[in-house]
């Protein structure tokens, strides 16, 4: 098992170049890329015959606030990918300032990846470049604010019940 | 005219059998009784439910339609998936702001007289999901009649919803639609 | 029967728009799709999704580990055990939590019965679609046999909340035995004569052989999973690839189909409750062959006492708090704990920055992902075709819509 994550990790490394910032080793290794690059990095993993990632399992952002950070507020994206003949899995990772939050679409590459993507824009408003359709998946389309944010509120506000001094929260 | 009172002899589901019919009207296979409580004997006992399931509960509305639990017992087993041929509507499951919309044009759709069973938490209340997304229980735009609670309820809580609704219609005035406190209730809504 | 129309379409050719859902009842949930028909063959669709979207993940921010297997149940609400205790097992891998042999063959037996009450909603529904209610109606009762199960060992039917992280609140009684052992006997041929009705029944056939197919490339591409894959000719298996709670020690087979159509997942889910039914059998001797009266972890960090206890005693009413409010300590770290669930890979991935809720949860939900290929697969095909593959793809609107 050992070997296997040291082979993996050896495979990539030369398979990226710099474009690997960070290794992140463990039972689901991860790999570390600069948010321009992610598009290529899936690209390079996708055809590589030695690696051949060639499933998209799933893909989710993620919102770093500033005091988790430390380094102001962030955006991520983690894809997760599998090499079904050989069963290896592993993941990308990469991360973003809130205001830079563009990165490349995947849907060249992975037709699943449409859906996930918008419920990544949906989520979180990371926009995708070159994507065919990103528009809003589960919300209204007028709706101004992306609510997986840390900072948007779970609750519906326009339940009252809740404000009693006694019982309420 | 037989000038004793009637006695009454049986009370079925609304209906009183009298022991002395009027003249001209008595004989085998004739009773008499008052035209509101035939009309919602016939309501009650011929209802149309449109089931209107989204998630979990529909499930269970499933398990209470099987062999089972059967909902053909109460003459209920035909459904309307069309609202302008259903009596009643059962709403069971999350209803979201953005499905909102759709099943409050679907009970504009219904015809008089309608009745609304909401089924489960969340169509009650919002249930566990008070999220953003969720719409906190369906009376907020539409009237309701009957609420189920549970997440999901048992089908036995559901048919004891559908006979509480069979009730209603059995017991409601024929002019109940007309009063001004119903209107008020629609108005309240903004249904026209 | 699908026909060949791989042709684009035309611009100058007026095509009628209707609008499939999202209250339609031949879509058994919450979808809408609006649809460019050419006479009654689908030209193209465009689905609408977020009906029912409910916010798992935000809530799951906001709720303490053993809280989120209440709202696992109502992601796919036909197989709710399989969600509850994948996100136990999750859990596990990230307090590095090991429950013994038995409590994970008694989770095997719980979770392949799930798999078989997943397998008789969806199975009965395609038949109904294709105009055989009679199996839908036949097949619900042994569904409830299996809520009687359910019932006995977590006290509800469909939302099970079944388990704890660690193991079981409580071990099964001799009732649920009985009435597993009841299952297994008189299960099989109720079952036989379901299969026999439809397998080789022509007018099932002529409805379902060649509709509605993907092949394995396409299938891959656009992510799928479990039974829909396995139909298509791809023999992944989480069950297999990244065995968890004791499946490696146990013998199935993973049936395959070959043209990925409705008849293939139709046949694919079918051979899948004999395997579960196989999976079971073994568990339960397994079960048997462990130390008798183990449920649980012995982990007084996580595992409630049990309530005389905690009314006597000063250390269980400690770790009794510590469970409730969520206050033990939890390790920082990142994992994804994949399982098999009832229509395809489910998958949990935790975000722990070491605080009482999860930093971030992602599910990788089966349904919203290959969905996708609705309108791909249906293009070209009659509208009553395009009924029938959607419920042959099993769906659940709870799953999809997050």
């Amino acid at each position: 098992m050992a070997n296997e994550l040291q082979n993996l990790q050896e495979q990539v490394a030369a398979a990226l170049g710099a474009r690997c910032l960070k290794w992140e080793g463990g039972e689901l290794p991860a790999v570390h890329v600069p948010p321009a690059e992610v598009y290529s990095v899936v690209r390079d993993l996708y055809d590589d015959a030695g690696l051949a990632f060639r499933f998209l399992t799933s893909l989710c952002g993620i919102h770093f606030t500033a005091d988790a950070t430390g380094d102001g507020e962030q955006l991520g994206l983690i894809y997760f990918l599998h090499d079904l003949p050989r069963n290896r899995r592993m993941r990308v990772k990469t991360v973003f300032p809130v205001a830079a939050a563009e990165v490349e679409s995947i849907t060249p590459i992975f037709a699943s990846a449409n859906w996930m993507e918008r419920e990544a824009y949906d989520f979180y408003g990371i926009k995708f470049k070159n994507h065919p359709n990103l528009i809003r998946i589960f919300n209204i389309e007028t709706m101004t604010v992306f609510p997986l944010r840390k900072d948007f509120p779970l609750e519906d506000r326009t339940r009252h019940d809740k404000n009693d001094p006694m019982f309420g929260r | 005219m037989n000038a004793s009172a009637p006695t009454p002899r049986q009370t079925q589901g609304g209906v009183t059998l009298v022991s002395e019919a009027p003249p001209g009207l008595s004989g085998e296979g004739f009773f008499a009784t008052s035209l509101s409580a035939a009309i919602g004997l016939a309501r009650a006992k011929s209802m149309w439910p449109m089931p209107y399931a989204t998630s979990c509960c529909g499930i269970e509305f499933m398990a209470t339609a099987a062999p089972h639990y059967d909902l053909a017992r109460f003459a209920m087993e035909r459904f309307a998936y069309s609202p302008r041929q259903a009596d009643l509507l059962m709403v069971m499951g999350t209803i979201s702001k953005k499905l909102g919309p759709v099943l409050r044009s679907v009970y504009e759709q219904m015809a008089e007289p309608r009745w609304v069973l909401s089924v489960g938490a969340c169509a009650s209340s919002g249930g566990i999901f008070d999220t953003y997304s969720v719409l906190q229980g369906i009376d907020r735009i539409i009237p309701v009649d009957v609420y189920v609670p549970g997440c999901p309820p048992r089908p036995e809580q559901i048919i004891d919803g559908l006979l509480r609704v069979h009730e209603l219609a059995m017991s409601e005035s024929l002019r109940r639609r007309d009063t001004a406190e119903y209107q008020a209730r629609l108005g309240y809504y903004g249904i026209a | 029967m699908a026909l060949p129309t791989d042709s684009p379409l035309r611009p100058e050719k007026a095509y009628t728009t209707l609008n499939l859902g999202p209250t339609h009842p031949a879509t058994h949930g919450i979808f809408q799709s609006v649809l460019k028909m050419d006479g009654e063959i689908v030209m193209d669709a465009e689905p609408t999704l977020g009906y029912i979207h409910r916010a798992f993940e935000k809530i799951a921010e906001r709720r303490p580990y053993y809280q989120i297997t209440t709202l696992t149940d109502r992601l796919n609400y036909c197989s709710s055990p399989i969600n509850n205790i994948g996100w136990h097992l999750a859990v596990e891998k990230l307090i590095s939590l090991e429950v013994p042999r038995r409590v994970q063959f008694l989770r095997v037996v719980i979770m392949e019965f799930a798999r078989i009450a997943d397998h008789l909603i969806c199975n009965p529904i395609i038949a109904a679609d294709a105009g055989a209610l009679t199996g839908f109606m036949y097949m619900f009762q042994w569904r409830e046999a299996i809520y009687d199960i359910f019932e006995s060992v977590g006290g509800a039917r469909l939302t099970t909340n079944l388990g704890r992280i660690g193991g079981f609140e409580r071990d099964f009684s001799p009732e649920t035995w009985r009435l597993i052992h009841k299952f297994l006997r008189e299960f099989p041929a109720a079952f036989e004569e379901f299969h026999g009705m439809l397998a080789r029944n022509r007018i099932f056939m002529d409805r379902t052989v060649g509709v509605g197919g993907i092949r394995a490339e396409r299938a891959l591409q656009y992510g799928f999973t479990g039974p829909n894959l396995r139909a298509a000719g791809v023999d992944y298996d989480v069950r297999v690839a990244q065995p968890y709670s004791g499946y490696d020690a146990l013998a199935f087979d993973i049936p395959v189909g070959a043209q990925g159509d409705v008849y293939d997942r139709f046949m694919v889910r079918q051979e899948e409750v004999r395997q579960s039914l196989r999976l079971i059998h073994q568990a339960v001797a397994k079960v048997a062959a462990e130390p008798e009266g183990v449920f649980r972890a012995d982990a007084p960090d996580w595992v409630l006492p049990p309530k005389e206890e905690v009314y006597s005693g000063m250390e269980a009413l400690i770790y009794h708090f510590k469970v409730v409010m969520g206050e033990t300590k939890i390790p920082v770290g990142e994992i994804y704990h994949p399982v098999e669930g009832g229509n395809g890979e489910l998958g949990y991935y935790i975000v722990s920055d070491g605080g009482r809720t999860p930093y971030r949860l992602h599910m990788r939900r089966p349904c919203f992902i290959y969905y996708q290929a609705f309108p791909e697969i249906i293009r070209g095909s009659l509208l009553s075709d395009a009924v029938l593959t959607l419920s042959s793809l099993n769906v659940i609107a709870g799953e999809m819509d997050a």
